[in-house]
């Protein structure tokens, strides 16, 4: 199968056109750039469009224009950007709208800078955006995870009607690696037969969420939440490394996944039972990971933020297994020696690094 | 006897939900009559505001989408793009517009965008209860102008279809009222136009049109009219601010 060196913007980019995605709205913002400019060279030949907005809140509202005729659609931004975008995410799980909407996460607040950061974790999965809704959030460790997600992300997106978040980082965008150009997944998903596109032959139809009673309010509001609720139930993904003898666990998403698994190794080679879970979906978390772990002793998060994941990991043990988090701030990268040497202080274990 | 007039079978039997006087019901008419005459009620998609004319996704007999305040043309712009072939309308309020909204109104004509827009100005913020909008006229007393707006504290109104009328991409750019018969019979021409010139592909076109707000003035609905005449007809130009050669030979 074709492979080629791409960065890893670049291979969402390209997996968003083989999985069908008609049109692009966005706007420029590091590190994220490389997706708007490798869509504008290659969208156009496979007879797509991209437009760019005149801002992050523009793009994400043609997408909700876009994806209300039922067009496959796509914007993609960095942290500041994907802060003007909340009113929109916000819209987009109201009137349930299908979109994927690519996080590229550089360290905040504010301005902050471009080194890769996990720093979004709360933003995109605690919803970013006003009022009671959830978005699936996923999260590719690797450059053919960023292709392979993104495909991934399409599916889930019309299969829920519901906007679906890729957060990566930005050393997982800029850095090149050899991208298998797989075909599109063939996946049974709803026809789509609420689009608004004229209605030819059929009674008109509205695409809008809002309510003039709390009753129907309400109504409104348990739909979405029930669909939540089955999301939560069934799209919960994750990946076990060296889980099955495991009396310690990382857990660690993304970039630092990478490196957990690096760090895992490491402490194997010392006789450390170590074992890795990373997060593929971050909502929903994938507590069921965490059902069964009789033999773990202490857990630590590997995060690129100051501890924010760690509050999951936490809920998901209840409280039964002791959590510890080690953490890089500032676009900062963690070192698998760092890792151990964490995991020994907190866990008063015995490691050489 | 002869049938001589009827209601559009652009808009649905659904309820106005407006307030005794405002003029918002005549501007549907107007753009629902059109559609109708242009038989374009299939082929067409509108997007609604935020607003008091926010419910009207209920009242055209067309597809209607509605997002967030102010966004509507930037959802216009992705429904066009997806749909180049159907028609797409916005219908706005003047704060949905030219208030929060303002940057998509600038490039939806920079780009010549191929949907038409409909301003309604009653120079009020209607829905929220009658605050300042950036088209309330020097002196006017609004709940957050309460001592008449101060054009040197605030600044003065906005006249938008001027703006837009700088823009290259904004083909035809036209401003009515329907204060009035002929002045109701005026802007049917303009909203006419405007979908004419959407059709045949020239670029972005924009009506906007005077409207009252009897509840919010403080006024009934026929005072609300004469001080439409006399405080917002001079400061607001009416008339066809910008036709293209192009437009002129449709």
């Amino acid at each position: 199968m074709r492979r080629q060196l791409l960065k890893g913007n670049e291979a969402i980019a390209e997996a968003a056109i083989r999985s069908g995605c008609k049109l692009f709205f966005g706007y420029p913002i590091t590190p994220s750039t490389e997706i708007i400019e490798y869509l504008s060279r290659n969208l156009p030949k496979a007879g797509g469009a991209v437009l760019q907005g005149e801002d992050e809140i523009a793009s994400i509202n043609m997408c909700y224009g876009a994806a209300a005729t039922g067009a496959r659609v796509m914007t993609a931004s960095s942290s500041p950007g994907y802060s003007l975008k909340q009113e929109g995410m916000s819209y987009l799980a109201a009137a349930e709208l299908p979109v994927v909407v690519v996080n590229i996460n550089r360290n905040g607040p504010g301005l902050g800078g471009l080194g890769p950061s996990q720093g979004d974790y709360f933003q995109c999965t605690k919803g970013g955006g006003h009022g009671d809704y959830r978005t699936i959030v996923l999260a590719p460790s690797k450059g053919q995870e960023m292709y392979d997600y993104t495909m991934k992300a399409f599916d889930l997106a019309d299969k829920y009607r519901t906007p679906v978040v890729i957060l990566a980082d930005g050393m997982l965008g800029q850095t090149m690696e050899p991208i298998e150009f797989k075909e599109r997944p063939s996946v049974e998903l709803p026809e789509k037969d609420w689009v608004t596109t004229g209605c030819i032959g059929r009674p008109k139809r509205k695409i809008s969420m809002y309510n003039l009673t709390n009753e129907a309010g309400e109504e409104i509001s348990l739909k979405l939440q029930a669909k939540f609720n089955k999301m939560k139930d069934l799209e919960q993904q994750w990946e076990n490394y060296c889980t099955d003898d495991a009396e310690y666990l990382l857990v660690g998403y993304g970039t630092c996944g990478r490196v957990g698994k690096s760090a895992v190794q490491l402490a194997r080679q010392q006789g450390i039972k170590l074992g890795l879970i990373r997060p593929i979906t971050l909502w929903p978390f994938p507590e069921k990971a965490f059902i069964s772990l009789p033999k773990i002793k202490g857990i630590l998060t590997v995060e690129l933020n100051a501890g924010q994941m760690v509050e999951d990991v936490k809920l998901a043990v209840k409280c039964s297994i002791p959590v510890q988090s080690h953490t890089r701030v500032g676009g900062m990268l963690l070192s698998e020696n760092s890792v151990l040497k964490k995991l020994a202080e907190v866990f008063q274990l015995e490691v050489r690094v | 006897m002869e049938k001589v007039f009827s209601k559009t079978k652009g808009l649905t039997d659904v309820p106005f939900t407006y307030c005794p006087g405002c003029t918002h019901g005549i501007i549907h008419r107007l753009i629902a009559e059109v559609l109708e005459e242009m038989d374009l009620l299939e082929n067409t998609i509108g997007v609604a505001p935020v607003g008091c004319s926010g419910f009207l996704l209920d009242m055209f007999s067309c597809d209607f989408v509605g997002g967030p305040h102010g966004r509507a043309q930037a959802v216009a712009t992705g429904i066009k793009r997806a749909m180049p072939e159907r028609t797409v309308f916005t219908y706005q309020g003047d704060g949905d517009i030219a208030a929060i909204g303002t940057s998509h109104a600038i490039h939806v004509a920079a780009r010549g965008e191929k949907i038409t827009s409909i301003m309604v100005n009653n120079a009020v913020f209607g829905m929220t209860g009658g605050q300042m909008a950036p088209t309330t006229i020097g002196g006017q007393v609004t709940t957050t102008s309460p001592y008449g707006r101060d054009c040197a504290l605030a600044g003065p109104p906005i006249d938008l279809p001027k703006t837009i009328a700088t823009l290259e991409g904004a083909v035809y750019v036209a401003a009515g009222s329907v204060d009035s018969p002929k002045n109701v019979a005026q802007t049917k021409k303009m909203i006419k136009k405007a979908f004419q010139v959407q059709q045949k592909g020239l670029g972005f076109s924009f009506v906007s049109i005077l409207s009252t707000c009897p509840t919010n003035w403080g006024l009934s609905p026929v005072d609300s009219l004469n001080w439409l005449r006399k405080n917002m007809m001079p400061v607001y130009q009416l008339g066809e601010l910008k036709a293209t050669e192009e437009v002129n030979a449709l």
